[in-house]
């Protein structure tokens, strides 16, 4: 089992959705957050005084998979949320040591789906 | 012989703060409420910015194209004679008057409050491209708008020179001119613009704001219909029963049928419901009694859902706040309405002997209906022509990374909110 953890443009999520969607893949928490990578952060004028180097809003996903779902959530993200710009993303993905489902206690991959 | 009455002058100085209270913040609200919170700004900036735009070219050139006595196409269009309202002095008395011929209220006055109706009836029209203009576009159309469709309308149904005013076309506070009028252009600005790209409809970003939008547009309609009598008398209260009776019913209305329909009674549903009851009862407000109001606020609520709720999802076009199905169609219902239920005993006093279908005058209605199909007309044809050059200079529609990230972004640099901090 895996946690994949993606940090992608906001502009972004409906055709990510999608694409996840598409893959058979339809678990997915969102969030919305602040931050920035390599790229600077966009400007904001606010009575003639442009603001440069604000934390950029970014949205994140969380995905638990089974093994076999890894590939495939991956094609889909990087597929979708692709622009070839600086400031795309990144997918994170770390080992998941253990799921319980809170309703029946299952464990597990059949506690993940 | 016509005098100033102070009691008049002091109502309508009140009823255009009324009016122009309903396009900024009212309608803003209303509007920015329902779209999504990354296009609120643009939202209640396009209310703003016409509020001011069309303000400046109403003192400029709109009022006296649309109301002076002179004529450049007879029937249709004024003149430059008041052309920044020259020739108008403070102690001028207004040619326009609706219930008392004797107590006049100052020319200049008239002017403005005319303005604010001026001001409104664009800005209704937002609600169909919400969250997809672009802002160059939206200044170049509201602007094309004022002059080639609000303005010739204004004079043939509000003027004297009018031709559909000598027909004996009924129009109280603007059903037609405002509202079917917005509607219709709302309805064909919907449709060049196309849909909004999204996987399936998103809810309100702030009912709470929607919802005391609505119940401010209610407010400042107290100003728009009961001051459209130009008078302080009878006639006022007569409107102010029918407009706040309509707007009463259309809300219990839509509550009752949204619970029968859909489980619930919702916020959005009864903020719709008066909105729908207040854009019917605009035509018919001086004209019908208490029992005219009911019918007009219980089924313009009844028409509207079934328009927004059911014909919209099956035509398929996206009039992102349903200007079309609450304004246009509450607006035409209303209008129609005025020509059946128009009751003279409302006007005995008043000298006059307004009378619809129900009450023994049926070429009324074939008055309204006419009047109606002329303001379809204009409006299509207008509103189509006009956006159509638009699209050929400027272009209509943001693109689609602009749409996805939001027009406040896009179009003017700024956020409505902070996410931390």
């Amino acid at each position: 089992m895996k946690m994949i953890v993606a940090i992608i443009q906001p502009y972004k999520l409906e055709e990510v959705k999608e694409a996840l969607y598409a893959a058979n893949i339809n678990l997915i928490t969102v969030s919305e957050v602040l931050g920035h990578g390599r790229q600077g952060g966009v400007a904001e004028i606010y009575r003639g005084n442009k603001e440069t180097g604000n934390l950029l809003r970014k949205i994140r996903l969380e995905i638990a998979v089974n093994e076999d779902f890894v590939e495939k959530a991956i094609e889909a993200i990087q597929g979708s949320a692709r622009t070839g710009e600086v400031g795309d993303g990144k997918i994170f993905i770390y080992d998941l040591a253990e799921v319980v489902r809170i309703r029946t206690g299952e464990r597990g991959n059949e506690a993940i789906g | 012989m016509p005098a100033l009455s102070p009691g008049n002058t002091a109502w309508v100085l009140v009823a255009t703060a009324l009016v122009m209270f309903m396009t900024m913040p009212a309608l803003g609200m209303f509007y920015g409420g329902l779209v999504r919170k990354k296009n609120v700004l643009n939202t209640l900036m396009q209310c703003f910015i016409t509020l001011a735009l069309v303000s400046a070219l109403w003192v400029a050139f709109g009022y006296s194209l649309a109301f002076s006595d002179g004529e450049l196409i007879p029937g249709v269009l004024g003149d430059f004679k008041w052309a920044f309202l020259s020739g108008i002095s403070p102690d001028s008395l207004s040619p326009y008057y609706v219930s008392d011929s004797a107590g006049r209220i100052p020319h200049l006055l008239f002017a403005m409050f005319q303005c604010m109706f001026a001001v409104i009836t664009p800005a209704l029209i937002i609600g169909a491209f919400a969250e997809r203009m672009k802002f160059s576009a939206f200044l170049a159309f509201t602007v094309a708008w004022l002059f080639i469709v609000y303005v010739p309308l204004a004079h043939m149904v509000w003027s004297t020179n009018g031709w559909l005013n000598k027909l004996g076309v009924m129009d109280f506070a603007g059903g037609i001119v405002v509202h079917v009028n917005a509607g219709i252009a709302a309805l064909v600005t919907a449709l060049f613009i196309g849909r909004r790209r999204a996987l399936k409809a998103f809810p309100p970003h702030n009912l709470p704001f929607t919802l005391i939008g609505s119940a401010m547009l209610w407010f400042g309609w107290f100003g728009f219909n009961a001051g459209s009598s130009l008078a302080a008398d009878g006639l006022a209260a007569s409107a102010l029963v029918t407009t706040n009776t309509a707007a009463a019913v259309a809300a219990i209305v839509w509550a009752i049928t949204d619970s029968i329909v859909n489980g619930k009674a919702t916020i959005l549903g009864v903020a719709t419901g008066a909105v729908a009851g207040l854009a019917a009862i605009t035509p018919a407000a001086g004209f019908v009694n208490v029992g005219g109001a009911f019918f007009i606020g219980a089924a313009s609520s009844l028409i509207c859902f079934f328009m927004v709720s059911f014909v919209k999802a099956r035509l398929g076009y996206d009039d992102a706040l349903d200007a079309f199905g609450c304004h246009g169609v509450g607006g035409l219902f209303g209008s129609l309405c005025t020509g059946l239920f128009a009751d003279p005993a409302i006007w005995r006093a008043y000298g006059g002997g307004h009378a619809g279908l129900f009450f023994g005058n049926p070429r009324q209605f074939l008055v309204q209906a006419l009047a109606c199909a002329v303001s379809i007309a204009l409006a299509f044809g207008g509103t189509l022509a006009i956006l159509k050059v638009i699209d050929l200079f400027i272009g209509v529609r943001v693109d689609s990374k602009a749409e996805a990230m939001g027009l406040d972004i896009t179009q003017h640099e700024e956020r409505a909110y902070t996410v931390i901090e």
